[in-house]
């Protein structure tokens, strides 16, 4: 029970603080999951290519993962409505007055520091997820001896290629795998 | 009220359809929600999906939530929202409950684990490109980038609680955009 509780009280924080889209929040949802222990690092990095090819926002994917992985269906219920509720709620209220929303100077000027902010979060979340991919043992000098390294960053960089060519997200980390693949039984990539 | 039942029925079938095939989230659903809810059942207008856009982005949580719960209020009052915000999770909800149960199990297999080995650096530069997007929608300006470094540096070297930097960030948004309307007032 307290179980489901603390899953709801979490998601409920992150769908209150999500602005800009999934990957904004990658830090807040990182410093969460990886906090409580629901999931490591590199566990998390694996769904996030789950939810990029499965249906649904980010943020309610990652919440009934997690939820799922820690309670079962009914921790899936809470987390899911709690990543939910807050976005339903304040819809409600601003939907009733939404003109004096939409030319309030206070939500501008809010949004003029947000907009800048996700693009910081961002570029965090990008650090956090480097090392993840490239340095999970720590930084050594031993990491540059090892194919590993290398292997990884030659699937980085075709990757960056093809997803900056604009080609879809599921197309990108489909090729990702086939290269995993490729290179793991070739004995570069472990 | 049967008539009112009837409308959230139909508003649940339409936004658990739009759920279904909305992959990567937020801003991919905003065609769909176009395309099926303007054009094809006309319960709302063109004018609506901007306004739709402009309060998803500006309010918190996943935009697909926000955009749903909107749009079915705009269409039946709570009813609708409840409606629509229930049928666009369900499908993502039902589909995500299976993968967790069928992970666990493919998790140990060999395969399976070289192809992650591969996906984790995809996703890496998926993360990157969503940075790069977000960077040129941003307006730029010296306070922006402020906001942006400080954003970074904070969560990124100094682990500060995330939801810290996000109010702050709000904050000093709000505190340099009031400065910069009142420059705007004595000028004129």
């Amino acid at each position: 029970m307290i179980d489901l509780i603390i899953l709801f009280w979490t998601f409920l924080k992150i769908g209150a603080f999500t602005f800009g889209g999934g990957y904004a929040m990658l830090p807040l949802i990182q410093a969460e999951v990886l906090s409580h222990g629901w999931m490591d690092a590199s566990s998390l990095l694996d769904f996030i290519a789950v939810s990029e090819s499965t249906p649904g926002p980010f943020a309610v994917n990652i919440a009934t993962y997690a939820g799922s992985v820690m309670g079962g269906i009914p921790g899936a219920l809470s987390a899911t409505l709690g990543v939910v509720l807050p976005s339903f709620i304040i819809i409600l209220i601003v939907a009733k007055c939404f003109e004096r929303f939409q030319n309030s100077e206070i939500v501008k000027g809010c949004m003029s520091g947000l907009k800048p902010a996700v693009v910081g979060l961002i570029g965090s979340a990008v650090i956090s997820v480097g090392q993840t991919v490239f340095f999970s043992d720590g930084i050594s000098p031993a990491v540059f001896r090892d194919t590993s390294f290398y292997a990884s960053l030659f699937v980085f960089l075709t990757a960056a290629v093809l997803a900056f060519k604009k080609l879809h997200p599921i197309l990108v980390i489909c090729a990702c795998a086939a290269l995993g693949i490729l290179l793991g039984y070739a004995g570069v990539l472990s | 009220m049967k008539e009112r039942l009837k409308k959230a029925g139909q508003i649940f079938a339409l936004f658990f359809k739009i759920g279904a095939f909305t992959f990567g989230g937020g801003y991919a659903m905003i065609p769909l929600i176009q395309r099926e809810v303007a054009e094809k059942k006309k319960y709302i207008t063109d004018g609506d999906i901007l306004e739709i856009v402009a309060i998803a982005e500006s309010t918190p949580g996943p935009i697909a939530i926000n955009a749903a719960t909107f749009v079915g209020f705009r269409i039946c009052g709570f009813l609708g929202a409840l409606a629509a915000t229930v049928g666009v999770v369900l499908p993502s909800f039902a589909i995500i409950l299976a993968v967790s149960f069928l992970l666990e199990k493919f998790q140990s297999i060999k395969v399976i684990q070289y192809a992650f080995n591969g996906i984790r650096a995809g996703v890496l530069a998926l993360i990157l490109k969503a940075l790069w997007s977000m960077y040129r929608q941003c307006p730029k300006g010296i306070g922006a980038y402020l906001i942006m470094a400080a954003a970074f540096l904070m969560t990124a070297f100094f682990h500060v609680n995330v939801l810290l930097v996000i109010i702050g960030c709000a904050l000093a948004g709000l505190c340099l955009w009031s400065a910069a309307s009142a420059a705007d007032c004595e000028k004129k």
